[in-house]
């Protein structure tokens, strides 16, 4: 489980956010939603510590990642996997090294047992006859799986994932999105997704936040965002007219 | 501000460059992939420079200074002790800024802008040791062995176009260089060459690790790079020919 408490960050006189408290869940697809310049991007990288907060605590099932020494920080970030807006894959590396990297660098494994993980975790992501490709011979939504199987080699506890589905098509997004549900309900890893794609949220959302000009403005479950009175999360949800024309059919019904 | 701001970071990043490595071995790997990059690759473009600067020595020499009162064997004398001193490594340097410097700016830069260095932060990898470490300890250890080619060759240079053109014969100009040599000579020069090397692999890396988010800022950190090490690289070698000679 990770807890946020009273998380604020500024930039010179941008105070992007402004206190933010939230719980995320083991086992659970916790999302991060909010409009462009919400804060959600500053948010997700304070937690994973790319960024020091100015002020508040990152909990890490009780323990605070904000004050830990930085060799226990690192311990600590081999049981985070992450998945970039890009995918962030090494481009002067294979893909099946790329997947190998966390495991040559931090366990001693034998290679056999190296390659049978790799083997595994691309098995996972529906990967096939990829391995000795470069990240530049790929598609788009393979590199966001590569990305994911890199992410899962070491069997992390935490999961976060930046836009998973940022650049792909409706059809490798569902893909992507089912991967992550998938591997955050066997593995009962604490996922944090942060999105924009209002299909993810509101299909596989169980624990949201909506962030708004950097405060937490909602949290529930994509069931209880259709009922929601807050006037942002309904601005931001039905800002585009297809959503507008689903939810005045759904209350004519 | 701005400068103690830089420096600042720069002694930061040197330090976790420094730091323990996760793994010798992977670090290893990186060291000679490094070395191959580094040195290798150089290896046409430090050759070259350096025969038509041994070439262009002697020419200028023999315009410049020999008369009928002065002996022929001085072009030799002068073309090896100018090579070896500073032209070697001060101008294969030079090149080096450009060439070697640009490529780890901008090899870092991109891997910043594509988040590739956050990914290895977010692992628990030390990213500047991973990614700066073997550059530095690559770059100090080929770019003194390209220094030492480089000297050979532009005294070769020097000497073939002497003998190809008649303006000074094999026996004048091995004699001329062999009378002033000096081991100093070549200690002095690879103080410069250990020297020069740590700055091209530490500024490069520093503005390629720090460049901005876009691609524009890549290519400014690749620029910023170049000029540095070589303005640096300028203030090193009077510093040290102030304090050396």
């Amino acid at each position: 489980m990770i807890e946020l408490k009273g998380i604020k960050k500024n930039f010179g006189e941008n105070l992007v956010l402004k206190g933010i408290d939230a719980t995320f869940l083991p086992g659970k697809m916790n999302m991060i939603i909010g409009s462009s310049g919400s804060g959600k991007t500053v948010l997700m990288k304070c937690i994973v510590g790319l960024m020091q907060p100015d002020h508040g605590k990152v909990l890490y099932n009780g323990q605070d990642f904000v004050k830990l020494k930085y060799a226990d920080k690192r311990k600590l970030r081999q049981e985070l996997g992450m998945l970039f807006q890009y995918s962030a894959l090494f481009d002067s590396i294979t893909v099946e090294e790329n997947v190998a990297f966390p495991m040559r660098l931090f366990t001693e494994r034998s290679e056999k047992e190296i390659m049978d993980r790799v083997n595994f975790c691309l098995d996972k992501v529906n990967l096939e006859n990829v391995n000795k490709l470069y990240p530049d011979e790929i598609s788009g939504g393979m590199k966001k799986r590569v990305g994911i199987a890199r992410a899962i080699s070491l069997n992390p506890k935490y999961l976060f994932c930046d836009e998973p589905n940022s650049g792909l098509d409706p059809i490798t997004s569902t893909v992507i999105d089912r991967l992550i549900k998938d591997i955050t309900v066997e593995f009962g890893t604490t996922t944090i997704i942060n999105t924009h794609d209002l299909n993810s949220v509101l299909e596989h959302g169980e624990n949201i936040i909506f962030l708004h000009k950097g405060l937490k403005e909602w949290q529930g479950s994509a069931d209880q965002i259709r009922d929601t009175n807050n006037d942002s999360l309904n601005e931001f949800i039905y800002a585009s007219e297809m959503m507008r024309e689903a939810r005045d059919r759904n209350l004519k019904r | 501000m701005r400068i103690l701001y830089n420096l600042g970071a720069y002694m930061i990043l040197l330090g976790n460059t420094f730091s323990k490595p996760e793994k010798a071995s992977i670090y290893w790997k990186r060291f000679i992939f490094e070395c191959n990059a580094i040195g290798v690759q150089s290896l046409g473009i430090v050759a070259i420079i350096a025969v038509f600067t041994g070439a262009v020595t002697t020419i200028n020499t023999a315009y410049q200074i020999v008369s009928g009162l002065v002996s022929k064997s001085i072009i030799g004398a002068i073309v090896s002790d100018t090579n070896i001193l500073e032209f070697s490594p001060t101008i294969t340097c030079l090149v080096l800024a450009g060439k070697v410097g640009s490529n780890i700016a901008t090899e870092l830069g991109s891997m910043r802008v594509s988040e590739q260095i956050d990914a290895l932060e977010v692992m628990g990898v030390n990213s500047a040791g991973y990614l700066i470490l073997p550059k530095v300890i690559a770059a100090v250890v080929v770019i003194p062995m390209l220094i030492i080619i480089s000297m050979g060759i532009s005294v070769y240079g020097g000497w073939f176009v002497g003998e190809t053109t008649g303006i000074v014969t094999s026996n004048d100009f091995i004699a001329g260089a062999r009378s002033t040599f000096r081991g100093y000579t070549f200690f002095f020069a690879m103080a410069k060459s250990y020297s020069f090397s740590f700055i091209i692999a530490t500024v490069s890396s520093y503005q390629g690790y720090h460049a901005g988010g876009s691609s524009l800022e890549v290519g400014r950190a690749s620029t910023r790079a170049v000029v540095y090490s070589c303005v640096l690289i300028l203030i090193a070698d009077f510093i040290l020919a102030k304090l050396l000679l």
